[in-house]
């Protein structure tokens, strides 16, 4: 299995979950349907014409009707945002297999889960709502909860112990290291260019090889680069996790994500920036490290507020083999690699794991945070968002490109903050796609169908689209596809005592054969010739050792023939040999040698000898190995 | 020349002669060289050589089989050229054979040096000082230069190889200004031996089928007939313009560049343009032949030329605007009057360069628009100039580039994805949409074009470049839009833009990139000069955030910016648009003065840009009565002048002295006008009221600043100093104190400070002088010497011949006495 993302879009569908009780998201009013039926008033609430469900957010998890994930035997995780999902997977669903990640992946992918479980479980909600999922019910209600798909699946969170347990199945590799699948293939992580630890996988076995392209980066940011070499030469190459917004170019965004967080503080506002703990808001601070003293800012506080906060901004400090080189150069000298530790030392910039406790004494006005959930629907950014909605003064801007930002502001409308959108994707775009793919050059691609045309929204856009030849094979949900390869050649391994047993002959310049006789010995997926076993000695007595009985009999094999017959030297030979009146036909396919005294035909064809004589056994054995003499045997 | 120089002369010729002592530095042979040129050209080489027979020497020494390096092999063959240009001494050099071993078979030509292209391009340029005489085209043919020269046209080394057919192009003038001059309607076939010679070796080079040949002779023949223009260049060109016209059979046209600049040297020429000689036919036929990409450089040629015939520039022009021809249709509007010039059917070729790869797709527009930017403002430009289609066009390719347009056809949808986020094509497209702003066009389209600066304006992923170019381009365009009768306001439209882009400003100005800073301020800065005064513009400006952040960038830290800012902050006090409201910093609204913190900026700053800007601002205001100045003028002058005499650039002080000027006008009255009608100020005030005009520059200190600044160790600085005290004696011509001059004590003891700082000691202040005193120190100074002193470059001593030949003789001396010590 490659990959197991969670889609938390379908939180969006859900009413927040303040910190605070909020008497404006309590004092909804409930939805009705428009005969004035009100039964599903309690579940579902309305707010600026938009319908909320008023229960604990849920998740929509990976397809699981498809296939019994309890016969997955691996999981080959990307990046840590691709694995959100695992929990549901390892422990609700049979699995048994490993699954495999770098340690950067683990470690954020841990801190991403803990903080998603800790925002929706520091806010217990005694609702939960079911009803509206019945599909006749779904039904009447106004879209998007109309169009929603497979709502019957959506989950709750997971609890830490399903995410501590999820993990400890995970088995921790590193870049470019070779890990045997049951003989059957090898996998090897390569870096990704995305994120910390973030990696494109290759699947090989010794004839084929797949690479899983899924996340990738070839901007200059913190991540290790991409490694790009060792995906040449594939088959075929899976192709996913392109940037969400080709349109957005990431240096732009940076640049409009300053200017705006300066006019807005310059102004006496302040910025909330709804983001993930880690990944994007390492380059931001990084930015804003080099920024704030050009805009005058060095005076505004910056938060970063998460319960994860601390422990991101150290590990980023200590996976210095999987940065980038210049910042694992920082780490010889030896200084911290991202800078973020010294807005940290001047107090520039303050962490805590939530608005409670110390933040509330140290909190000052104008300020900048950074804080969860980018969705709005549950984290501190939830407070904030009811703080300082209701002043124009004030700005949010939206770095993260998953979820649209007009749905994740729908709940808090009527808004008098500004709303900035600066989604900074840094994943390949489709001008680098194309640049890839002339470098890597796969057999044949395959992608989802959406990569495969331009977004509808801009259907003229052909430069927004995967292009290359032959073109990409797409695919779509729940679809199922034959990769285009069939896999025709086995290795064999020969043991060296057979090896040496052997006796090539040159039948060609450069070409030698020779006959193996042995055991096919096939385990593991490993296939080895083993020398054949001794032939039984005539032991004469009674007792035959047990383990002999199952070594298959041993003929003795004529010799294989190779070459081809000089008809005249041939003929002389016969003539040699007592034969006379010797006479030669050319036919299509090759001579006939006539013995018309002894009335005997030898038809000599570019792949076969036939002697053709009348009863005499003697003759054809004399003529047999009379034509042995000009082939080579082994 | 110098007797010294004539007895330093020797000991260089042996020193140049010596193998063992290699000259390092190229540029003091060269420097040796003009030299030798001056004298040669100013006297007889003869005589020169004559008098200097070490010359001669040394010619005759490098002969010898030696290890001498090829820079003196170069030097003296160059020499050698140069001396032999007049026919006397070429003689003189003939009588001992010196010219054929240097320049024949038996010289370096044979040797191992002649590797070195050095030498190869010394041996050129001796022959091209030589050929100016008929005895020199003798000797070329009889030591077999010509063919020498033929082999050297392809040269490894590009510089030998163009020297080589300039020279081809020198000896064939040389060889046809006596006979063919006087014969006009001579025929090549009786031109002398030499010249047929050479025309023949044209024709075989223009008949090969080597494109590096046919280069040669095509870049030959541009070379003869940009700089001849003898009758005989007709009798050339019909001779070779059949073989020319052949070039174009061939598929592809062979350089096809070195063809299109033939062409226009041709057609350039006043001999040959004007004769009926075939050239129009082979131009036009030449636009038909050519690519697209190949044929737009003709094509603009032919547009400038000043006289062509009219179907020759339609055809041009069309080709011109195919590409732009062939966007329109792309995106599915009409050509409109793009139409009308396509007379040459070659759309379909176009096209296809359009669509066969970006680089292709881009190249070809950036030249497109870059040549009709060139066009538009030349009086020859073809009309009527299809000003609506080309700006209709240019409004597409902007959008293309950004992505907003949406074209209904496949060409259209590949164009789209080979411009998109191109900053190339975005650059060239804006460059020419700012050109366009010349002309008018119909209010819709200029509408597009305000909405697509604005698009490029707002959007995120314009680069800084494509920013800058954007600003211009608004500019340009808000200049041109015409003004509301009677109001002297913006037009309603532009206003109606205004209010748009002002608020995209403070982001730009918020930018963490310091260019886009920087451009947003130049863009602010020039927009206030133009309108500041204007009552629509000032409303929406003070409505905006943009003045006060503009004070904030008074402290970027990028001092390019710092300086931008300056200027926008001088201009923005200048019109009353400077905003002081009551910040948590400074409650009650008491912010510190403008003034003040330009003076703390130019006291303090670290960076020499925000320091010059401040300057001119001061300045500026000083001349316009600017509020906060004519508050206190004396106490602002002095305050200025006191930081600026002690800043460390020169330029800093250099304006200091530009607005000491204008405070002397302001008090003194201008320098008098030759203008008839002009009222003319009194050549000198009397005595009384001048010694109280002369007060207040005395108060300020001016002249304490002016004399610190007439011995200032950059020249710029003294020559303007020295102006401003000249113009200042003029006006106090007249004036006689109470007292002669001479007669203050205090008058010798300001000489005698004067004197020591002239030797280099300024430490000492002058004080507070009283005007007699500084009226009788400009009489005893010998100002007028001094601007003489300051008007000789700085390096005359150093660039006499005697310096240059010690210096030559110095170093190689020293470098002897340097392997002495090693030894």
């Amino acid at each position: 299995m490659l990959d197991c993302g969670l889609d938390m879009t379908s939180t969006l569908n859900f009413l927040p979950l303040p910190l605070v009780q909020s008497p404006r998201l309590s004092n909804l009013p409930g939805w009705s349907l428009k005969d004035g039926n009100a039964f599903l008033d309690k579940e579902l609430k309305e707010c600026s014409g938009h319908v909320f469900v008023d229960s604990v957010p849920e998740f929509c998890l990976p397809e699981t009707e498809l296939i019994d994930l309890s016969t997955v035997d691996v999981i080959l995780i990307s990046n840590y945002h691709c694995m959100m999902a695992l929990p549901y997977i390892t422990e609700h669903t049979g699995f048994t297999g490993t699954v495999y990640a770098t340690e950067p992946t683990v470690q954020i992918g841990r801190l991403l889960m803990e903080e998603l479980v800790n925002f929706i479980e520091r806010v217990p909600k005694a609702q939960s709502a079911s009803l509206w999922k019945n599909k006749d019910i779904q039904r009447l209600l106004p879209s998007p909860l109309k169009d929603a798909v497979e709502v019957s699946t959506w989950r709750r969170c997971y609890t830490m112990q399903e995410v501590n347990s999820a993990l400890s199945k995970i088995q921790l590799v590193g870049y470019s290291q070779k890990i045997e699948l049951f003989g059957a293939v090898q996998v090897t992580p390569l870096s990704s260019g995305y994120a910390l630890g973030s990696s494109n996988w290759i699947i090989q076995s010794h004839y084929e090889k797949v690479s899983y392209v899924s996340g990738s980066s070839l901007l200059t940011t913190h991540p290790q680069p991409m490694d790009q070499a060792s995906l040449k030469n594939s088959d075929v190459l899976v192709l996913t996790g392109l940037t969400q917004i080709p349109t957005a170019n990431p240096d732009g965004m940076v640049g409009e994500f300053c200017s705006n967080l300066a006019l807005t503080v310059r102004n006496g506002g302040n910025v909330l920036v709804p983001c993930y703990p880690s990944g994007v808001i390492y380059d931001l601070l990084e930015c804003l490290y080099q920024y704030i003293d050009s805009a005058g800012l060095s005076n505004i506080p910056f938060y970063f507020i998460s319960p994860v906060a601390n422990s991101s901004l150290e590990f980023s400090q200590i996976f210095a083999e999987w940065l980038c080189h210049n910042k694992q150069t920082k780490v010889y000298l030896p200084e911290p690699p991202f800078p973020h530790a010294e807005l940290i030392q001047t107090n520039k910039l303050k962490h805590y794991p939530s608005l409670h406790g110390d933040f509330s004494s140290d909190f000052r006005q104008p300020c900048v945070v950074f804080t969860g959930h980018p969705s709005l629907r549950f984290g501190d950014v939830v407070h904030f968002m009811e703080l300082w909605g209701k002043s124009s003064l004030n700005t949010v801007i939206f770095t993260e490109p998953d979820f649209s930002y007009l749905e994740a502001l729908a709940p808090y409308q009527p808004l008098a903050m500004k709303c900035i959108y600066c989604p900074i994707d840094t994943r390949l775009n489709f001008i680098q796609v194309s640049k890839l793919l002339k470098e890597v050059q796969p057999l044949h691609v395959v992608c989802p169908e959406q990569y495969t045309q331009p977004p509808p929204a801009q259907s003229h856009r052909m430069d927004l689209m995967i292009d290359c030849q032959p073109p990409a094979m797409s695919y779509r949900r729940a679809e199922v596809l034959a990769l285009p390869f069939k896999r025709r050649y086995e290795k064999i391994e020969i043991m060296p005592e057979l090896a040496d047993s052997l006796v090539p002959m040159e039948i060609k310049p450069g070409i030698s054969l020779a006959t193996v006789s042995a055991v096919l010995h096939t385990k593991d997926n490993k296939h080895v010739l083993q020398p054949p076993p001794r032939p039984t000695q005539p032991t004469g007595g009674k007792k035959r050792k047990r383990a002999s009985d199952d070594i298959p009999d041993c003929k003795v094999l004529k010799p294989l023939l190779s070459g081809s017959i000089p008809v005249e030297q041939f003929v002389q030979a016969l003539e040699k040999h007592g034969f006379s009146d010797v006479k030669v036909e050319d036919t299509a396919k090759g001579h006939i040698v006539l013995l018309q005294e002894a009335e005997t035909l030898i038809q000599i064809e570019e792949d076969s000898t036939h002697i053709i004589c009348d009863n005499d056994e003697m003759l054809r054995v004399r003529l047999r190995d009379l034509v042995l003499k000009f082939l080579q045997k082994f | 020349m110098d007797p010294e120089c004539s007895q330093l002369l020797p000991a260089l010729c042996s020193v140049l002669a010596d193998p063992r002592q290699p000259v390092t530095d190229d540029t003091c042979l060269e420097k040796l060289l003009d030299w030798f040129k001056t004298i040669t050209e100013a006297g007889s080489s003869l005589l020169l050589l004559q008098e200097n027979p070490c010359l001669l020497g040394l010619l005759c020494h490098v002969l010898k089989p030696q290890d001498l390096s090829p820079r003196v092999l170069a030097f003296s063959l160059r020499l050698a050229g140069m001396l032999a240009a007049q026919e006397d001494c070429f003689q003189y050099l003939q009588q001992g054979e010196l010219l054929p071993r240097l320049f024949g078979e038996a010289g370096p030509l044979g040797g191992a040096a002649w590797t070195a292209p050095s030498v190869r391009s010394g041996w050129i340029q001796g022959l091209r000082s030589l050929a100016h005489h008929p005895s020199a085209l003798c000797f070329l043919a009889d030591c077999g230069a010509v063919d020498t020269i033929f082999s050297l046209q392809g040269d490894s080394s590009l510089f030998v190889a163009s020297a080589a057919g300039q020279l081809l192009v020198h000896v064939l003038g040389l060889s046809l200004q006596g006979p063919a001059e006087g014969h006009p309607g001579l025929q090549t076939g009786d031109w002398p031996v030499c010249a047929q010679k050479i025309v023949s070796h044209i024709e075989e080079s223009l008949r090969s089928a080597a494109t590096p040949q046919i280069t040669q002779a095509l870049n030959v023949l541009t070379t003869t007939f940009g700089h001849c223009h003898n009758p005989w260049t007709q009798v050339l060109w019909v001779r070779l313009s059949p073989l020319v016209a052949r070039l174009l059979e061939k598929d592809p046209v062979p350089a096809a560049h070195s063809l299109v600049d033939l062409l226009l040297s041709v057609a350039r020429s006043p001999v040959l343009s004007s004769s009926s000689c075939g050239l129009w036919e082979t131009l036009a036929q030449t636009l038909s032949h050519l690519s697209p990409t190949q044929a737009g450089p003709l094509a603009l040629g032919i547009l400038k030329l000043q006289e062509c015939p009219q179907a020759l520039r339609a055809q041009a022009f069309a080709v011109l605007l195919q590409p732009l021809t062939c966007v329109l249709e792309a995106t599915a509007q009409a050509p409109g009057l793009l139409d009308s010039w396509d007379g040459t059917g070659g759309a379909s070729v176009t096209v296809d360069t359009l669509l066969a790869s970006k680089a292709a797709c881009v190249g070809l527009l950036c030249r497109t628009l870059a040549h009709l930017e060139l066009l538009q403002p030349l009086p020859q430009r073809p009309s009527p100039w299809p000003q609506a289609p080309l700006l209709g066009a240019t409004v597409t390719i902007l959008r293309l580039c950004s992505g907003s347009a949406t074209p209904t056809s496949d060409a259209g949808g590949h164009l789209c994805a080979f411009l998109v986020g191109c900053v190339r094509v975005q650059r060239a497209a804006l460059d020419f949409l700012g050109m366009l702003s010349r002309g008018t066009g119909p209010r819709e389209l200029v509408t597009q074009v305000f909405a697509v600066l604005l698009e490029y304006l707002t959007s995120p992923d314009s680069s800084p470049t494509v920013l800058k170019k954007a600003f211009q381009a608004t500019l340009r365009w808000l200049q041109s839009s015409p003004e509301t009768p009677g109001c002297s306001d913006l037009d309603p439209h532009a206003q109606l833009f205004l209010r748009e882009l002002l608020p995209v400003l403070p982001k730009r100005l918020c930018s963490p990139c310091w260019e886009v800073r920087d451009s947003g301020l130049e863009f602010l800065t020039q927009m206030i000069g133009r309108w500041g005064g204007q009552a629509g513009f000032r409303r929406a400006l003070l409505a905006s955030e943009v003045p006060e952040l503009t004070e904030q960038l008074l402290r970027d830290p990028e001092s390019y910016v710092r300086a931008s800012a300056v200027a926008a902050m001088g201009q923005l006090s200048s019109q009353g648009l400077r905003v002081t409201p009551a910040s948590p910093e400074h409650p009650g609204g008491q912010q510190k003065s403008l003034l003040a913190e330009l003076l703390h900026i130019l006291s303090t700053d670290s960076e020499g840009f925000p320091r010059r800007a401040v300057m001119h601002v001061f300045t500026q205001w000083l001349r316009d009565g600017h509020a906060d100045v004519a508050a206190d003028t004396e106490r602002f002058v002095a305050r200025v002048l006191q930081v600026a005499s002690q800043d460390l650039d020169w330029e800093v002080r250099a304006q200091g002295l530009e607005l000491a000027l204008v405070f002397l006008e302001q008090t003194l009255g201008r320098p008098s006008s030759h203008c008839p009608y002009a009222v003319t100020p009194p050549v000198a005030a009397p005595p009384g009221p001048l010694a109280q005009a002369l007060r207040p520059l005395c108060r300020v200190q001016l002249f304490e600043f002016a004399f610190r600044a007439l011995f200032d160790c950059d020249r710029p600085v003294a020559q303007k100093s020295c102006d401003l005290l000249l113009f200042l004696r003029a006006q106090t011509a007249s004036y006689s104190g109470p007292q002669g001059s001479g007669s203050v004590p205090e008058v010798a003891s300001v000489e005698a400070a004067l004197q020591r700082w002239q030797a280099g000691d300024q430490g000492q202040p002058l004080g507070y002088l009283e005007p007699e005193v500084v009226v009788a120190v400009l009489r005893s100074m010998d100002l007028e010497g001094l601007r003489g002193a300051l008007a000789e470059s700085s390096d005359r001593v150093e660039k006499s011949p005697q310096s240059l030949l010690q210096d030559m003789l110095a170093t190689v001396g020293a470098l002897g006495e340097d392997e002495a010590d090693c030894y």
